[in-house]
């Protein structure tokens, strides 16, 4: 007997959209063994992750707010990625992001909420992109690595901030590092009572609009897409190959910026080093997942999201590693790793 | 020859997603024997020789070698039982050096023997007179410097069987038949080559029988002294089908188009590629580069394509100097660029035929709003090029991956000719292509022409160059050796230009 890939014709759209949902049932199996191992009965580990990110309105909502930035660095790394710029520094972008909130939200002028916000977003945004932009630019020029200039660029941003938050920020009454708590007017607005449900949610859908228009219809996106699909054939055709690179990573790392300035204006209020629990290396897994699709994005920072909040309940109720929920992500991406190879080979036993 | 054959392939089927690509092909080779496998693009050649090569499983059929039934998993497989082949498309490494690629996978030891793997080089391009420098990087090689590095990798495995997948389509006549003494020589030992080509002459020169295969099927197996080229014409395009290259009509105006004066560049190795070349080209004339991959033709295309700069020199388009800044101001002044490696920069091969189209004139108000592309117009404007260049399949929506060399060939070409140009620097457009696509193609330039563009034609394929040109130029180590008039031009006379023998009355 023999076991070999063979090549297939292209898969119909159904298809492509059955193998993002493969590779989440296939995690679903292979983690199940995992929290069988730690001693918990399966379905009800299952069936408290369910209630406990979707079971009630609290819940759902709580999914939310944990979804916006994974949307972000989600959205981030799609959009590099789409330019062949490996963007592994979604999170050190997003740090840029939050330091920027934090800082303007402690401006000492008196403005109104929504100018003081859209100063806050527009800055959080800007800081994030020319961060970005810098190994962008560094690859365009000179050819560095993106991979390793991204990459090491979050130690230099999280380790200075962390200088920042024991140093000169450092809370003068508790002594704890982190930033002054950011005025009244920085804050999001709160949409729904007696929940987090705030105006960064909004923003994600927005973001994600943008994107999809980006690609579906502008010029911009045009030129981004082919640059990176084949940039030979783009500095052939007289695309300015070095300007759109540094653009796309300027959008890049602009969202990840955001998934900061979220964090910092409508979570938690003030900058701490421990901020983001690796959304931006999340974002590659959601990215990779929503195979670069700014829909498929939406939808892979939602079970993920799920996946946070109801592993934290279930965790809190069976004793269960709070990890696993990171477990499962990272079985999440291997899995969609193998089952992508199924979009253009199919098993073949002989 | 005769007795048994060294290799039997019996009843060989493989299909490709829907379309069969070979269909119960018996095929024979014999030691010591030249036999070449006759055939169109697309008639099935070479995934038959990748069969044999072990990087294709048949669906059906059964390979013998030397009478014994084997199966050959991989290419490693196949060099260990002495089948070697060299593909239409390299596989070298590019930043490694010649002797590094020659040596990869045959040299296991830890440290490989510089010394001696260079040594045994010398011997074999001594031997065949492959002259090949082991210490040049493969990305500075030319495409004809790349297939003999291939060929004496081949050579250093030690093969017996030895596949050439259209070798000869990067060289000249002169070396081509330099090639031929080498195989001519290589069979009297024990070395039996099997030889793809769709070029009926050279088969018939170089081979001891001939296979013709189309649509994946054998229609003959000739032995070369029993045959005639009418007979094989037949048997490889089908019954009386003519392929004709319409006649020139217009002769060339008086205005200059374009004018080259004095233009140097450095190729990438750092050697001057180009010395002070000039030529002219007038209205509605074509101007053949006839010459030898590797003489500067490459650094020339790319300085009028506008993607490297000169060192010095000037060019004038319609009296003005054109600035080197972007490939978009020459389109946008009216220039149709036809690149020679149409894969990497003619298309994007992932993205569909729309996008494709759009490569040059997404910018244009035509086929933009503000911001946004005009995907609608875009996609009419696509169906119309394909329906006016019967691009096949003719969906505006498939990635341009799925489309055959002929037809990314014509897209490329629709897509140029469709900004109305008044100058057409063209590579290489026929390489690789069956008889149909390369007469439709070289017709598409003729168009051009009447229309009164002017054409630069760099072409290695000398049939081409005549069929084509208004004028010769040929260019010999980054210089123009001679510029003949389409009715002065003499093939022997070009040939030995092309092969840097200068005949005094030319210059």
């Amino acid at each position: 007997m023999r076991i070999y890939l063979q090549r297939r014709p292209p898969l119909p759209w159904w298809g492509i959209a059955l193998l993002p949902i493969a590779a989440v049932l296939l995690s679903i199996l292979f983690s199940s063994l995992l929290i069988a191992i730690s001693g918990v009965d399966i379905f009800n580990a299952w069936y408290l992750i369910l209630t406990h990110s979707l079971g009630s309105r609290f819940a759902f909502l709580e999914t939310l707010v944990k979804m916006a930035p994974l949307v972000f660095t989600g959205l981030a790394v799609s959009v590099a990625f789409k330019a062949s710029f490996w963007n592994i520094g979604a999170e050190g972008q997003l740090y840029v992001g939050a330091l920027v909130a934090a800082a303007l939200g402690i401006l000492p002028v008196k403005l109104p909420s929504f100018l003081h916000i859209l100063l806050i977003i527009s800055g959080g945004f800007l800081a994030g992109g020319l961060t970005a932009a810098i190994p962008g630019y560094l690859k365009a020029r000179l050819n560095v690595s993106d991979v390793v200039t991204t990459l090491l660029m979050n130690y230099i941003i999280i380790l200075m901030i962390e200088a920042l938050l024991n140093g000169p920020w450092r809370d003068a009454l508790s002594g704890w590092p982190h930033s002054p708590s950011i005025l009244e007017s920085a804050r999001f607005p709160i949409f729904v009572a007696r929940s987090r449900f705030h105006l960064g949610i909004l923003l994600m859908l927005i973001a994600v609009g943008f994107v999809y228009v980006l690609f579906k219809k502008t010029a911009l996106g045009y030129r981004i897409k082919v640059f990176g699909e084949n940039p030979q054939a783009a500095f052939f055709g007289g695309i300015p190959t070095g300007r759109i690179l540094v653009i796309a990573a300027f959008l890049s790392g602009g969202l990840a910026g955001l998934a900061g300035v979220g964090e910092v204006c409508a979570v938690q209020y003030y900058l701490i080093s421990n901020l983001s629990t690796g959304y931006g290396y999340f974002g590659i897994v959601i990215a990779v997942l929503g195979r670069l699709n700014p829909v498929g994005v939406l939808l892979s920072a939602f079970y993920f999201a799920a996946i946070i909040t109801g592993g934290q309940g279930m965790s809190r109720m069976t004793g269960v590693p709070v990890y696993i929920a990171e477990v499962i992500q990272g079985i999440t991406l291997l899995c969609m790793l193998a089952v992508m190879l199924f979009n253009e080979y199919r098993l073949k036993i002989e | 020859m005769g007795n048994d054959p060294v290799v039997r392939m019996a009843g060989i089927s493989k299909s490709f997603l829907r379309v069969s690509a070979n269909r119960e092909i018996d095929f024979e080779l014999y030691r010591g024997e030249i036999c070449s496998i006759l055939g169109e693009n697309g008639a099935g050649k070479s995934t038959l020789m990748n069969i044999l090569y072990g990087l294709y499983r048949p669906d059906k059929g059964k390979i013998f070698l030397k009478g014994k039934e084997v199966e050959i998993d991989s290419p490693k497989e196949a060099i260990g039982m002495g089948i070697g082949m060299v593909h239409q498309h390299f596989n070298l490494v590019p930043t490694l050096q010649v002797w590094e690629n020659i040596v990869l996978g045959k040299d296991r030891r830890f440290i490989l023997n510089k010394g001696e793997a260079c040594r045994s080089i010398a011997k074999i391009s001594d031997s065949y007179g492959l002259k090949v420098d082991p210490e040049a990087f493969v990305w500075q090689l030319s495409v004809g410097e790349k297939q003999k590095v291939e060929i004496v990798k081949a050579l250093f495995r030690g093969v017996e069987i030895l596949i050439l997948d259209e070798p000869t389509a990067v060289l000249t006549p002169q070396e081509a038949e330099a090639l031929f003494s080498v195989l001519r020589n290589m069979v009297k030992g024990k070395i039996s080559i099997i030889f793809i080509s769709h070029k009926l002459k050279e088969v018939l020169n170089i081979s001891d029988r001939i296979v013709v295969l189309r649509r994946g099927r054998v229609l003959g197996s000739k032995r070369t002294r029993e045959t005639s080229a009418p007979e094989l014409a037949a048997l490889m395009v089908g019954s009386n089908e003519s392929f004709k290259v319409k006649g020139k009509r217009r002769s060339p105006g008086d205005r200059i188009i374009l004018k080259v004066e004095e233009l140097s560049a450095p190729s990438d190795m750092g050697y001057e590629a180009l010395k002070n070349i000039s030529f002219t080209i007038h209205e509605g004339e074509i101007l053949g580069l006839a010459g030898v991959s590797g003489n500067g033709q490459r650094e020339l295309a790319e300085i009028l394509n506008g993607i490297r700069k000169p060192a010095a020199g000037r060019v004038h388009y319609l009296d003005k100097p054109i600035p080197f800044v972007s490939p978009d101001a020459l389109v946008r002044s009216g220039w149709a660029r036809i690149p020679e490696d149409r894969m990497v920069q003619g298309v994007i091969l992932n993205l569909d035929l729309t996008d494709n189209f759009l490569l040059e004139n997404h910018c244009d108000s035509d086929f933009r709003y503000g911001p946004f592309v005009n995907y609608n117009k875009s996609k009419n404007f696509a169906k119309k090029l394909i329906e006016l260049y019967d691009i096949r399949p003719p969906l505006p929506d498939v990635p341009v991956k799925t489309l055959s060399g002929g037809n990314i060939q014509k897209l490329i070409l629709a897509r140029e000719f469709s900004l109305q140009p008044r100058m057409v620097i063209v590579s290489q457009p026929t390489r690789g292509l069956d008889i149909k696509a390369l007469t439709y193609i070289r017709n598409l330039l003729i168009d051009q022409r009447e229309k009164g563009a002017a054409i630069l034609l760099i072409s290695e394929d000398l049939d081409e160059i005549f069929e084509l040109s208004d004028r010769i130029a040929v260019i010999y180590e980054g210089e123009i050796v001679g510029i003949f008039s389409d009715k002065a031009a003499d093939r022997i006379q070009v040939g030995l230009l092309m092969a840097g023998l200068a005949v005094d009355s030319t210059r």
